[in-house]
Order: structure tokens, then sequence, then C-alpha cells
């Protein structure tokens, strides 16, 4: 037990379609782990599974609590952040009303967590009236981010964080997914098509391929075999 | 799928919005220059100032429900018109007018809310934005039945909240009628906007309007943000309605806001439907303009009155087909 989130036997579908059969998978309190794949191989849908943006059965416990019967609003009020592909960005609001958005769930003043923030962004400081929508794609990454630092959750769920930025953004992206990590014990369940960067920042990883769990383990060690390196991951 | 990231630059090119300044900057000062020159000129722009701001509270509440829902809700107008009723029943009873204001905003929100509630929200389940549509034309007979059947269908006085005072300056006469009636539909828009642009709810509101599914993410209720949505505009358009019947002009029957919302749904148009500050001043440009044509132009009689607002509407689509401040959307397919 002890794992913060579990999944056992998710099934999931987008009407006749099955996306996942019988996924199961854990993360463990302040645990990186990552899910691999080809594309259509379920990563996102493993998300949206445990966000509920998805129609999917079976068992889902976060901390002890099902998320079977929870809706995406209730299982974000559990301190489960789900960062979907695209950012989840609000493009007609400032960066400021994202920043407050971030912290609906929460009571209490913004003052402290804002300051958190700018330490991780400090150039949000003189963007904050800026609209959202104007920022480049780099930035609405680290506005996404910064967002789930406002919420203070436990654990964060991020689809491809490093889609469509420049090599140098995607390792700024991925030190503070590790910081985060670090410094305020959040657990990260992160979906990459970039398997390299993933392996170096999470502890374990799961490949997936069709909606299954085709090999789990340790990062080093899904790195250093060769033959899956080459059929599943790609490089 | 896998989203391009956005590109999605400022809505609208810069150099149409100067055009749209510059037309209702130029309107302005026509309206200034005509006034300083003629007091009856004057005098007809205070009083379609005064009919655009009843137009202004309906078209806002029709702008709230289409911003969330991307639906006309074609039963705004019944749902202000039985406010009203309520409005006049309470100052029947023995309230003050502004007593009764007050508890039929209450009311009014409360009705909108158990309305999306109950009538909405199970259409919407299932069906498509149309049916929504159609489901607020069935509402819209039903309420105006349902007034009929309690109050009957003859006409009723509503109580004017102002003094009949007239005042004077230089050759022009206000009523107190007109200035209150701009004064308190300015007011309530103003408030409506301090309430989305400064309080968490406001916030959270507009965020489950422009991006439901994101919204939810982050743990807002989105659909009781509609619920509220319809609670707001209900009151919104209870002060229209109120308003309204307190004009010497309109008479307080079942179907006292069906022109109404004509007019307002042109004047939403023109603002493009989903910026409220548009809605307000396509209202407003709307009173003006039939009022001055009205006296104005000899040919155009009251019958003419409404087509001339469509006449408007058509031209500002015309020449800008997302209306004043409507964004172009493109749609990733």
């Amino acid at each position: 037990m002890g794992s913060l989130l579990a999944l056992h036997d998710v099934d999931a579908r987008y009407g006749q379609v099955q996306a996942l059969r019988s996924l199961s998978l854990t993360v463990d309190e302040r645990e990186i782990v990552a899910i691999l794949g080809a594309n259509g191989a379920g990563k996102t849908t493993t998300l949206r599974a445990i966000s509920n943006t998805v129609t999917r059965t079976g068992s889902l416990e976060f901390a002890g609590r099902s998320l079977a019967r929870r809706g995406p609003e209730a299982t974000a009020r559990l301190g489960i952040t789900h960062v979907p592909e695209g950012r989840g960005t609000f493009a007609e609001l400032t960066v400021w009303e994202n920043l407050r958005l971030g912290a609906y769930v929460r009571r209490g003043s913004l003052k402290a967590d804002f300051a958190r923030v700018l330490e991780y962004f400090p150039w949000l400081d003189g963007r904050r009236s800026q609209q959202a929508g104007t920022l480049s794609g780099g930035e609405q990454q680290m506005l996404a981010l910064a967002r789930a630092v406002m919420r203070r959750p436990r654990l964060l769920l991020l689809d491809e964080p490093s889609l469509g930025l420049a090599p140098l953004i995607v390792g700024e992206v991925f030190r503070i997914v590790r910081e985060l990590n670090e410094r305020e014990g959040v657990s990260v369940l992160l979906v990459e098509q970039d398997a390299r960067t993933s392996l170096a920042t999470a502890s374990r990883a799961y490949v997936l391929e069709v909606g299954r769990v085709a090999f789990e383990g340790p990062s080093e060690e899904l790195a250093s075999r060769e033959t899956l390196r080459r059929s599943y991951l790609g490089y | 799928m896998a989203a391009v990231s956005f590109t999605r630059g400022r809505a609208w090119s810069i150099p149409s919005v100067w055009i749209v300044w510059a037309v209702i900057a130029g309107g302005c000062l026509f309206l200034v220059i005509g006034s300083i020159e003629s007091s009856l000129f004057l005098q007809q722009t205070i009083s379609g100032l005064a009919n655009g701001g009843i137009y202004a509270g309906l078209a806002v509440a029709l702008v709230l429900i289409y911003r969330a829902t991307e639906v006309i809700n074609f039963a705004q107008g019944a749902i202000a018109t039985f406010t009203t009723y309520v409005a006049w029943q309470l100052i029947a009873w023995g309230l003050s007018y502004w007593v009764a204001f007050a508890c039929t905003l209450g009311v009014a929100f409360l009705g909108g809310f158990a309305l999306e509630l109950g009538a909405i929200r199970p259409v919407e389940r299932r069906g498509s934005q149309l049916t929504v549509v159609i489901a607020s034309i069935g509402l819209l007979i039903l309420i105006e039945g349902a007034i009929g059947r309690i109050w009957g269908n003859q006409v009723k006085f509503m109580p004017a909240p102002f003094p009949a005072r007239i005042y004077h300056v230089g050759g022009a006469a206000f009523s107190l009628q007109d200035l209150g009636t701009i004064g308190v539909s300015i007011a309530s828009v103003v408030v409506l906007w301090l309430f989305f642009q400064f309080t968490k709810l406001g916030l959270a509101m507009r965020a489950a309007a422009v991006r439901p599914h994101a919204a939810r993410l982050v743990g807002i209720r989105v659909s009781w943000m509609l619920s509220l949505g319809w609670g707001l505009a209900a009151a919104l358009g209870a002060v229209a309605g109120m308003l309204a019947a307190s004009s010497p002009s309109v008479l307080l029957q079942p179907s006292m806001m069906d022109g109404i919302l004509i007019y307002a749904f042109a004047a939403a148009v023109i603002g493009g439907l989903e910026s409220a500050a548009g809605a307000v001043i396509g209202a407003l440009a709307i009173g003006v303009t039939l009022n001055l044509l009205g006296s104005y132009v000899s040919w155009i009689t009251p019958p003419l009155l409404l087509p001339a607002a469509f006449v408007l509407m058509l031209i500002v689509l015309l020449v800008k087909p997302s209306g004043l401040f409507g964004r172009t959307r493109t749609r990733r397919v």
C-alpha cells in the first residue's frame, strides 16, 4: 500500500474505441514517474482517467480515497493538478488571473504563494497584466507550472510539457519540475514523447503499448536495456 | 490532437479596433454638437439614451448567457416581464418602490438560477445548443402564459420610481424619469462588471465561460457557474423590466418585453455577442438613433422603428461581420 496514487485494472474508452486495457500503475509520495510510449499508446488517456475527463472503469485510489466517482472538479480539490495538453491556459485572461485560478480551490491569501512562484519564475512579476494567450509557447508552459505551484498540489499530472518547445526551454521546464519535487515534495506523473529527458528526470517509468503496460521499472534499467530502448523509446 | 502551441495572437487586428473607436467617437461628437446647437436634439438624445439603457440591461443579460453557452436565451424578455410583475405585486401589497426593487432582484436571481437547474440543464445534458434554444423558446411561451394566468392579461400600471419632475436647462427639458433610467441601468451594468473583474467568483465564472474544460481541472464547478450566470442575467433583466414598466411609453402586460428583447438582441449582435461593453454601446446607439430618426425623419413612423434597428444592425455587420467588439474565431479542425 503506501502509494499516493494507485490505479488497478483501469479500462478507458472513447466511444467504441478502447484506449486503456486493465492498466495498473502506482506513484509513491515524493516520486517522479514517467509514462512513455508511442502515439496512441494511451499516455494522455491515463492522465485523463485519473482526472476523470474520459469514461473509465476500474479502481483508482489517491491517498486512500477512491477517485472512481469524483468528477474533474472534485479530483482537483483533492490536490491533484492536471496540466493537460495545450497546458490548460486561459488564453483570454491575464497572467495574474491565470495564477489566481490556479489557487481557486484554496482559501487564504495569495501573496505568500505568489512570492513562492516568483522564486521559480522571476520573469512573471513584470508580466502580470499581460494576456496569457500572447505569451510564447515556453512562457505558457512555465505559466502552467506556476499555476500548479499556486495550487500546492500533492500530485502533478503533466502532459507532454516539452511539446513544441526549444531544447533549451525543455531543459528549463524539467529542471523546475525536479525542483518542485525536491523542494515542495510534489509527486509527479509525467507523460512524455521525449524518453531520454524524462528517464533522466523520473525515478521509475512505465512503457505503454496499445493501452497496456508493456514494461515498467526503474529509469536506469529501462535506459540500459538496448532492445527496449530501440523498439519503444526510439533513441 | 497534438496541438500546436498557441499562436492565437490578438483576436482582431489593431487598425479595425481603431476604426470602431473612431466611429463611436464620431457618433458622440455628432450628438454633443447637435445638442449644443439644438435643445430639442438634446432632449431627444437624452430620452434615446434612457431607452437605450433599458435595452442595455437586457442585451448584457443575453451576452452573459451567450458567452457561457453560445445560446441566445429567447426567454430572457419573458423572465424580465415576470419579475416586473413580481415587483408590481410587491408594490401593490404596500412595499415602497425601492424595497420592492431590491426584493425583486433577489427573486429574479433565484428564479433564473432555478430555471437553469430545472429546465435548461436536463435538456443541455442530452441535446445540442439548438435543443437549448428551443427549450428557451418553450420557456418564453410558458412564462408569458403563466403571467396571464396569475395576473391576467389586462394592462397594469407600474408606479414611477422617480418624481415626475422636469428640469429646464437652457431651452431643453429633461424628465427626472429619463435621467434616473439612464443612471440605474448604467449603474447595474457597472456593478456587474466590477463583480466579474474583481471577485474570485466572477473570475471563476469568466474562466468557466471561456474554457470550461480547463476550468474543471482547476476545480471550478462549471455547471454551477452556468446556473449563477442565469441568475445574474435574470436579475439584470429584472432591472431592465422594472425600468421599462415605469417609462410612460411602455405598458406592463405579458408581452411587455417582446419588442424590447428584439432591440436588445440587435444591440448584442452589434456589440459582437460576446462583449458586454459592446452590447451596452450597441444598445445606447440603437436607443438614440431610433429616437432621433423618429423625431427628425418624418416618414419614419413608430412601426418602422423596429426595421430601422435591424438596418442599423445590418450596416454594422456588413462592415464588421463579427460585430463591434466580437472576436473572429479560428477553430482548429
